[in-house]
């Protein structure tokens, strides 16, 4: 039943979405500046039929409707409610429909919100999102069919893969996919664009309240993701530079740019092109990292099931997407023919944009690298953490200057006025920067610099709140909260402490200032899973400070797993972060601690960037 | 004589060149040093040039009766079906690591036969493979 009301729905969309192709084509060549009604209420049906789509198959998960095969493979009766909901979008098939779902709203919301711009534009923007949502129905429907039957319909599901089970990992995707899914309607409203030849600072004005919504989703997926993967990985780390994240990382970038340099379009008319170039990078990147992850090409953390049928549709579907776009691009592009000063705005937001690109070319260069040898020379190689270190810390270093002085910078024509205030900035920063590391007694060239640059951001930022009269309030938290969130990692990195040893119950271990003594272990049962608790003391005794930890051993019934619970107590110093493993036949308990200070002020500096760009929205809705 | 436009436009446009010739010789010459080399057993076996000194990813299975953990260290065997080469690791093991798993190690061949890892990598799905190791392990069951 549910398996023919789901597909059901999704024929009609695709109907719906072919119909609204049409019916704007005809509305195109009307000469009143209207959009007809029929656009309207079909887009209203469409939007409607999806959700409902997405809640048929919602329903199928909470009843266990094992008759279809994403449920038998990612469920089980005994699953709790909340990872029954959650485990909708947990896996191949169900994640696709999230994508139509913010493919069809975006479509319908930029549909209604932009009644001031002109109809022609609204109208190819509607054409191309919908093209966009039929190639992704047909992926659907015939490859990735989330309501695919399975006979005979087995009794019980195969569970969702535990270290799915978790609130942070049911959020996610959501949030992840507002931001990259979001870009769509940008890469369609781009083209619209030079279709129609509406090229100025209005373009920017209609795109931007989209860019900041998709940036500020990006930003709060990619913590949510983080902390994921801090708590439930265990080790300890929050970003690996696994390809995975990567994925997340590239449109971030190129998003990053585009915000930056419609500033300059929505002001001084120039840059057109190269924002529309960004507008069509950001959606390209979703999908490529989409393909990479989905198709199973690149060694990733990530459990989808890979299926190379999926690559090459997505990979044809991102050639057709490319191909389009680049072709409207040469046809329309036209060399913008305006002199920018050396020393203004305009060239600060420029060098934003170059360091974007530099970051973005280095990111993609070490994620598609290991693809290339192996395709070459067969050799096969992955590409680690020293890499993305070693290129990206020196240039963020310089990056954070820039950052703090280009906002102060005047359109069209600067003048270097405040190089006294500057001045004490930086000294203020080398400063601190001292005290901090005679306090922690560490030295490192890189991380001092790090320190300054980023002390240096923050300052000049605070300062920025006090100079001016008005404000741009909301640049000054996204940028406040970059410089402290570099400051943090940068703090967090060099004053990490990690102790690794084995441990017998009973048994009490000493490393360095720290000593450890394993008291217990506890087997408790819970709903869906069996654990033993381990009880830990740690005393630390520099700061004569005593601590219990409980890290935990699972052991999941469906799907039979064995998964390890670090034990995590966080206040506003510092984080204990306490893993347990153990071996069979063997009395030796496997530990890992670590003391990560600010770890929380991390988390709290990236919130505070996302905010930044929702600030921004206000303030863009407000004025606009 | 140039007009002061021009020569300000080609001065920048020089910068900018530099800037990017520099930007993607620093990125492809760290690119270089820091690949990890994906290898079996077996091609440590038969492999003529090994450096000692850099580090590599060594991926098989944990045989079976391998595994043997005391008060400072964790031993086990990766094998390849094949050739098997024996592991040492400090530090803690990852989720979802068991016998009869598959793994990656990451570390510095001490010789032929022996491998001091100071990494292990995580697996998130109990039956998820590296594609590495999957085409490697299905070659050597043939």
């Amino acid at each position: 039943m549910l398996s023919n009301t789901g597909n059901f729905l999704l024929s009609l969309n695709i109907l719906l979405s072919a119909l609204i192709i049409y019916y704007s084509y005809n509305n195109l060549k009307t000469s009143d500046d209207l959009i007809s009604q029929k656009v309207f209420k079909i887009s209203i049906l469409q939007s409607t039929s999806i959700l409902i789509c997405f809640f048929t198959l919602v329903s199928a998960f909470l009843v266990s409707d094992f008759s279809l095969i994403t449920v038998y493979q990612n469920s089980h009766t005994l699953k709790p409610i909340f990872y029954k909901i959650s485990g909708t979008w947990g896996n191949h098939e169900g994640s696709l429909l999230l994508w139509v779902i913010i493919l069809t709203l975006f479509s319908f919301l930029f549909l209604i919100y932009n009644r001031k711009h002109p109809k022609n534009y609204r109208l190819y923007t509607l054409i191309i999102q919908n093209f966009l949502i039929l190639g992704f129905l047909f992926f659907i429907l015939f490859n990735s069919n989330p309501f695919s039957l399975i006979s005979p319909s087995p009794n019980e599901g195969l569970g969702l893969n535990p270290i799915l089970q978790d609130p942070a990992l049911a959020i996610h995707p959501p949030l992840l996919y507002v931001g990259f899914v979001g870009s769509s309607i940008y890469f369609s409203a781009a083209i619209a664009s030079m279709i129609t030849n509406y090229a100025d600072k209005s373009f920017a004005k209609s795109i931007k309240s989209w860019v900041l919504i998709s940036w500020s989703f990006q930003t709060l997926g990619i913590l949510v993701g983080s902390i994921w993967a801090y708590y439930e990985l265990g080790w300890g780390g929050f970003w690996f530079w696994d390809p995975v994240e990567n994925a997340s990382l590239l449109p971030w970038f190129a998003m990053t740019a585009l915000l930056h340099s419609l500033l300059v379009l929505e002001r001084r008319n120039v840059l057109y092109f190269w924002s529309i170039i960004l507008c069509l990078l950001t959606f390209i990147l979703s999908v490529t990292g989409t393909f990479l992850v989905r198709s199973g090409i690149l060694n990733s953390v990530h459990t989808f099931a890979n299926d190379p049928t999926r690559g090459i549709y997505i990979l044809a579907f991102l050639s057709i997407m490319i191909l389009v776009a680049v072709y409207i691009l040469f046809l329309k592009y036209k060399p913008a023919n305006v002199e920018i000063n050396s020393n203004s705005k305009e060239t600060f937001v420029l060098v934003n944009n170059w360091f974007m690109m530099f970051y973005l070319i280095t990111v993609l260069l070490g994620t598609l690298y290991p693809i290339f040898t192996d395709a070459i020379s067969n050799n096969k190689i992955s590409v680690g953490p020293p890499f993305y270190n070693s290129v990206i810390i020196p240039v963020v270093i310089v990056f954070l200057f820039f950052m703090a002085i280009g906002p102060n910078a005047k359109w069209i024509k600067n003048k270097f006025i405040d190089l006294k205030i500057y001045s004490l900035i930086i000294l203020a920063a080398v400063l601190l920067n001292f005290i901090i590391f005679f306090f922690f007694k560490s030295y490192s060239i890189i991380s001092n610099l790090i320190v300054i640059s980023s002390l240096f951001l923050i300052l000049s930022s605070i300062m920025d709140i006090f100079k001016k009269i008005s404000f741009n309030f909301p640049r000054v938290v996204s940028h406040l909260s970059f410089g402290f969130l570099i400051l943090f990692i940068g703090l967090n990195h060099n004053f990490s402490i990690e102790k690794d040893f084995n441990l017998k119950i009973g048994e009490t271990k000493q490393i360095d200032n720290f000593k450890f003594h394993l008291k217990d272990l506890k087997l408790v049962q819970d709903t869906n899973y069996k654990a033993v608790i381990g009880s830990l003391k740690v005393n630390d005794l520099l700061s004569k400070e005593e601590r219990v930890l409980k890290p935990e051993i699972r052991i999941y019934d469906n799907p039979q797993t064995l998964t390890y619970e670090a034990s995590i107590q966080t206040n506003f110093i510092r984080d204990y972060y306490l893993t347990m493993s153990n071996i069979d036949r063997s009395d030796y308990y496997n530990i890992k601690f670590q003391k990560k200070p600010l770890m929380i002020w991390i988390w709290i500096s990236v919130a505070m960037l996302s905010l930044g760009g929702f600030l921004s929205l206000l303030r863009h809705a407000k004025y606009n | 004589m140039l007009p002061k436009k021009v020569k300000k436009r080609a001065s920048l446009l020089a910068i900018f060149l530099l800037a990017s010739v520099l930007g993607v010789f620093l990125i492809l010459n760290t690119l270089n040093k820091n690949i990890l080399y994906f290898n079996s057993p077996t091609d440590i076996k038969i492999s003529q040039d090994i450096n000692y000194n850099k580090k590599i990813r060594i991926g098989g299975m944990v045989k079976k009766n391998t595994l043997e953990i005391n008060n400072h260290e964790i031993k086990f065997i990766i094998t390849d079906f094949k050739n098997e080469i024996s592991v040492s690791f400090k530090g803690t093991i990852p989720n979802l690591f068991a016998e009869g798993k598959g793994v990656v190690a990451e570390g510095i061949l001490k010789d032929k036969r022996f491998f001091e890892a100071d990494r292990i990598l995580a697996k998130h799905d109990e039956n998820y493979m590296p594609p590495e190791l999957k085409n490697i392990l299905s070659d050597n069951a043939k």
